[in-house]
């Protein structure tokens, strides 16, 4: 038992704190490691640009990982239950096209409002929502398609068509759009965990938290999902009640996060299997903050290998988690008989 | 325990008409007694199965359960009283044992899904009724599909309802296990006060071990014990085809010659 407790809870806590310091020991600047703790765990002053350094970028870029690697892992989860589909993941159902449709419209379309609007659409929250509700939208979608249709590959095949087809529109879009909005849009989806203030990150850690208490409160028929649609029904688990509250808690997550750092791919595809595998159980009681935390360590060490060491080169953080990714889950499909939900 | 008075069996389908699979169904299903579904396919035994459970509201008439009608009760009070068992494998191949048993107690839990002494002590009861204790921590994805079955079996004994229903409990099994899995639902009708009602093609298994035997066959249902049954020809007559032969005797088919 205690073996298990170290496995499931100790190790992976012990990599999030050694891929916290890593994180923030590296990039274009050094700064000695020692001081790096010394300036966390006690008042002790440093030289002022490594101060600033450190308390307002790399800290910042260091919780933003954690958030948006956690948060997209546990949608990934949610939708891997609620499909009963090891393949299934905000990015692969289109969850992340249709937040990226969402900023699109907000910052492409926005131009061609005029003046009063564009006030009216700018600041962090209208981003966050104008992504929140696109995902929700693409979501509730693929929801009333899979209700018809049961074969999981199938869903998958739409999920990816209403990627496609969100693709399209913004293509549309950033046709008939001015250079500078293009820019800002094109940037954005990079995918980005650099540039948030200390007030985007509040906002993103209220999204996170809200959308992880949601997942908390539906943890129960999660679990009553692993035998099944029908079986939970049977234990007196409202199948509307459940996926609404698991398509909520995946749109506020996998919208707010992808609103502030762009469309990131294959974290919450990934992370949520490669968990099942570590910790033997399918249980949500551990799998929800253990993907959380596997998650973050993901995260935050794409962050680290995007920085390239002492040049002031980042690499786009979408492009990391791909390169990293796509591998993974190749190595999930060849590996079939893991291809098991 | 469950009685269904005067009802019509069928689904709605889009907009159109209701199908309707069988009408004036009548029957019951008592404590101790194991009732066995028989009928050709596409019959409506499943349906019947679904109406019963609750899943599918009948299109008239009225089921009860202990003396509630079974549409007034919440799908949280239905799962007191109902408990399945299904062949389709729609669960997470990762579940062991243990786990998919445990899950049978959701309904006695809190909010997180807890486990308390007694409902471990449930989950014990049906390890040993089912004699799974060896296998308690093996991986669902690895059972062979007779182990599966018990382990489905033992999930609706640790649910601790009156009633158990089962759907084609012996399809995909050897003789030797479908034997077993018969075996075992008669030891919970006689040892447990179970009411057990299971579909099935198995029909000669059935006749040898069923209390009550219902048999859907062109939208009438026909019930009584299995030597009403057969004395009434309805065994013999049930599948319109010459190919295969029933004997009364025996009480076994055979193909013709």
């Amino acid at each position: 038992m205690s073996k298990k407790i170290v496995k499931v809870w100790m190790w992976p806590l012990f990599l999030l704190m050694l891929s916290i310091v890593i994180n923030l020991s590296s990039g274009s600047v050094y700064i000695p490691l020692e001081y790096i703790i010394k300036t966390i765990f006690s008042n002790t002053t440093i030289e002022e640009t490594w101060h600033y350094i450190l308390f307002d970028y790399r800290l910042p870029k260091a919780l933003t990982a954690i958030l948006v690697g956690g948060g997209l892992s546990v949608s990934g989860l949610l939708m891997q239950t609620l499909f009963r589909n090891p393949l299934a993941g905000p990015f692969v159902l289109g969850i992340s096209s249709g937040a990226s449709l969402g900023v699109a419209l907000l910052v492409l379309g926005s131009g061609l409002l005029g003046g009063y609007a564009t006030s009216l659409l700018s600041g962090p929250w209208a981003l966050v929502i104008a992504s929140a509700s696109g995902s929700f939208l693409v979501l509730l979608a693929v929801i009333s398609a899979s209700s018809k249709i049961t074969d999981a590959m199938a869903l998958l095949i739409i999920g990816l068509m209403f990627g496609s087809l969100t693709g399209a529109v913004v293509s549309v879009l950033s046709f008939f759009s001015r250079a500078e909005a293009l820019q800002k849009f094109v940037f954005w989806s990079f995918g980005g965990l650099g540039h948030l203030s200390w007030t985007a990150i509040l906002i993103l850690l209220g999204c996170v938290l809200l959308g992880l208490l949601i997942a908390l409160v539906s943890l129960k028929s999660m679990n009553a999902l692993l035998l099944g649609p029908k079986y939970a029904q049977s234990l007196g688990i409202s199948l509307k009640k459940s996926t609404f509250l698991m398509v909520l808690s995946t749109s506020i997550l996998a919208g707010s996060i992808t609103a502030f750092a762009g469309p990131i791919a294959f974290v919450g595809l990934a992370v949520p299997h490669l968990v099942r595998q570590i910790n033997e159980t399918p249980d949500h009681k551990i799998m929800l903050p253990s993907s959380f935390i596997w998650g973050s360590i993901v995260m935050l060490l794409c962050d680290t290998v995007a920085q390239i060491p002492f040049s002031s080169l980042t690499l786009p953080i979408n492009a990391i988690t791909s390169i990293l990714g796509a591998p993974v889950v190749i190595w999930i499909l060849m590996r079939r008989k893991n291809l098991l939900f | 325990m469950l009685k269904a008075t005067d009802i019509t069996m069928g689904y709605n389908k889009g907009a159109k008409q209701p199908v309707v699979l069988a009408q004036h169904i009548n029957l019951s299903l008592k404590p101790n007694q194991l009732t066995a579904i028989i009928g050709p396919n596409g019959s409506g035994k499943s349906t019947l199965l679904n109406t019963l459970s609750g899943q599918l509201t009948p299109l008239a008439g009225i089921i009860e359960i202990q003396n509630h009608p079974l549409q007034s009760l919440s799908n949280f009070e239905q799962s007191n009283y109902i408990s399945l068992v299904l062949t389709k494998k729609e669960f997470s191949q990762h579940l062991s044992v243990i786990e998919f048993i445990e899950l049978g107690r959701i309904p006695y839990t809190n909010w997180l899904g807890t486990l308390g002494p007694e409902d471990h002590q449930a989950v014990q009861n049906a390890l040993n009724a089912t004699n799974l204790n060896d296998l308690r921590h093996q991986k669902c994805g690895t059972l062979s599909d007779g182990q599966m079955q018990r382990v489905a079996i033992a999930r609706a004994l640790a649910q601790d309802t009156p009633i158990i229903l089962l759907d084609e409990p012996t399809t995909h099994l050897d003789f030797a296990h479908k034997a077993q899995t018969l075996k075992l639902l008669k030891s919970l009708t006689q040892n447990h006060q179970k009411s057990v009602a299971y579909s099935t093609h198995d029909i000669d298994l059935a006749l040898d071990l069923a209390d009550q035997i219902i048999c859907v066959n062109s939208g009438h249902l026909n019930t009584g014990t299995a030597q009403e049954i057969i004395d009434k020809g309805i065994i013999s007559q049930i599948f319109e085809s010459d190919l295969v032969r029933f004997d009364n005797k025996t009480r076994r088919f055979s193909i013709s010659d």
